[in-house]
């Protein structure tokens, strides 16, 4: 098992983390109200955290000088690995929150299946996160109950949220070459086996909050590959451009 | 005279928190353990990194102390204070060569606070982690609490108001 392989595993992970972490922690003083706005940021700060875990590992990897300040702040575009889901504009309360629904569902299955995985370290910040994760799910299926469930106006833009962000979800699912191999090598995650129990407890989920769940008329894919949507680079632009404009600033 | 009395109940602790203790009582550095119990946490300051179960081991390389912490949350900004604030304790005491190691494994769990810390905590203002049906407010001790926010100003606790005292409370969550 090559070093390289396991770094871009690992980056695959991190860029997801620091991409979402960003997202929500734009509602920083933005949020509904004072509790909410908490909530959010330390969310965020528990996806930081988690960025931070995996590019840690990357960079333990890496013999090129790599460090956890340039893969975050100094690499463009094409080289982000993240899935599409993660880099939407949060939008309105609604979609912020189905998307962190979604998005919890799926990651407490994933670490939960990474405890299994034959690299040491991978293990241990699974089990790191997947702890913090618990009470990022118990939150975000709350909010779905709550805002589905809710006024004609929650449910309105609950509806909507869903239908937004349905296509995405696929791509969390997507065995490409390198998972297939991390896969085979008990390193890395079977992303296409957990599937059916995400959809299955989503559909529920859904239908307790009496939202209508979208047909799979389409679906986007392309981030691990580096191809993102239009808004990818706008988000890099506020993330990066401390560092970019002041190289190698320190707090 | 026949006593009788109630059987003690000795608490249980995990596995590793009982590890934790023996290698401190072991140790041929109490010195610096006893140091670093000054290190207190920036954000809850009525515990040190021992108190909360972060300090796992202190060790001697030639020159240098080693310290091994396990980090609470994944995102904890504490942690970075707390890293500075140990070799400042240790710079002053005259150990110049600090290396802090963070170890991952086993996961850092409320479960590692002593009885003792629990204490503190409550005397803090902050109620200690316990079973959902357990939480009762710091100040007055009342059970009937009614939960604000699953996050409040950290990550690591959650917002609660009483139902008798109708004080706002942190609540340590139990992780």
């Amino acid at each position: 098992m090559d070093d390289e392989s396991v770094k871009r595993y690992a980056l695959r992970l991190a860029d997801d983390a620091l991409v979402l972490g960003h997202r929500l922690s734009e509602w920083s003083s933005r949020g509904p109200y004072l509790e909410e706005d908490l909530a959010l940021t330390n969310v965020a700060l528990d996806y930081l955290g988690r960025a931070r875990l995996f590019y840690g590992y990357a960079v333990k990897l890496s013999d090129d000088g790599s460090t956890e300040d340039s893969f975050a702040y100094l690499r463009g575009c094409r080289d982000f690995t993240n899935h599409l889901i993660h880099e939407l504009p949060v939008g309105d309360f609604a979609f912020t929150m189905t998307r962190q629904y979604l998005v919890d569902e799926f990651n407490q299955a994933f670490m939960e299946s990474l405890l299994q995985s034959n690299d040491t370290t991978l293990v241990a910040i699974a089990g790191k996160v997947i702890k913090e994760g618990a009470y990022h799910i118990r939150r975000s299926h709350e909010w779905m109950l709550t805002l589905g469930d809710g006024t004609e106006e929650s449910h309105e833009r609950m509806q909507r949220a869903i239908e937004e962000l349905w296509g995405y979800t696929f791509e969390l699912f997507e065995m490409d070459r390198l998972d297939s191999l991390m896969a085979s090598l008990g390193v890395g995650v079977d992303r296409a086996s957990l599937y059916e129990p995400w959809l299955h407890r989503v559909s529920t989920t859904l239908n307790d909050s009496t939202l209508i769940q979208p047909t799979d008329d389409w679906r986007v894919t392309g981030g691990r590959r580096g191809v993102h949507t239009e808004f990818l680079d706008h988000m890099l632009s506020d993330l990066q451009f401390l560092q970019r404009a002041y190289p190698g600033q320190q707090w | 005279m026949v006593v009788t009395g109630m059987a003690k109940t000795i608490p249980l602790i995990p596995a590793e928190e009982h590890q934790r203790r023996l290698r401190r009582a072991q140790s041929n550095q109490a010195e610096i353990w006893c140091l670093l119990d000054n290190v207190l946490d920036p954000e809850v300051p009525a515990l040190s990194l021992w108190d909360l179960g972060v300090l796992q081991d202190v060790s001697m390389d030639k020159n240098s102390v080693i310290v091994t912490l396990t980090p609470t949350y994944s995102g904890c900004p504490a942690m970075g204070v707390m890293s500075e604030d140990i070799e400042s304790a240790l710079n002053a005491a005259g150990f110049n060569e600090v290396s802090i190691v963070t170890q991952l494994t086993p996961a850092w769990t409320t479960d590692w606070l002593s009885d003792h810390a629990r204490r503190k905590l409550k005397g803090y203002g902050i109620a200690p982690p316990a079973e959902t049906a357990g939480i009762r407010c710091p100040h007055c001790s009342a059970e009937n609490v009614q939960r604000l926010s699953q996050f409040a100003s950290t990550a690591c606790k959650a917002m609660y108001r009483c139902g008798s005292c109708a004080e706002v409370f942190d609540y340590f969550k139990p992780i």
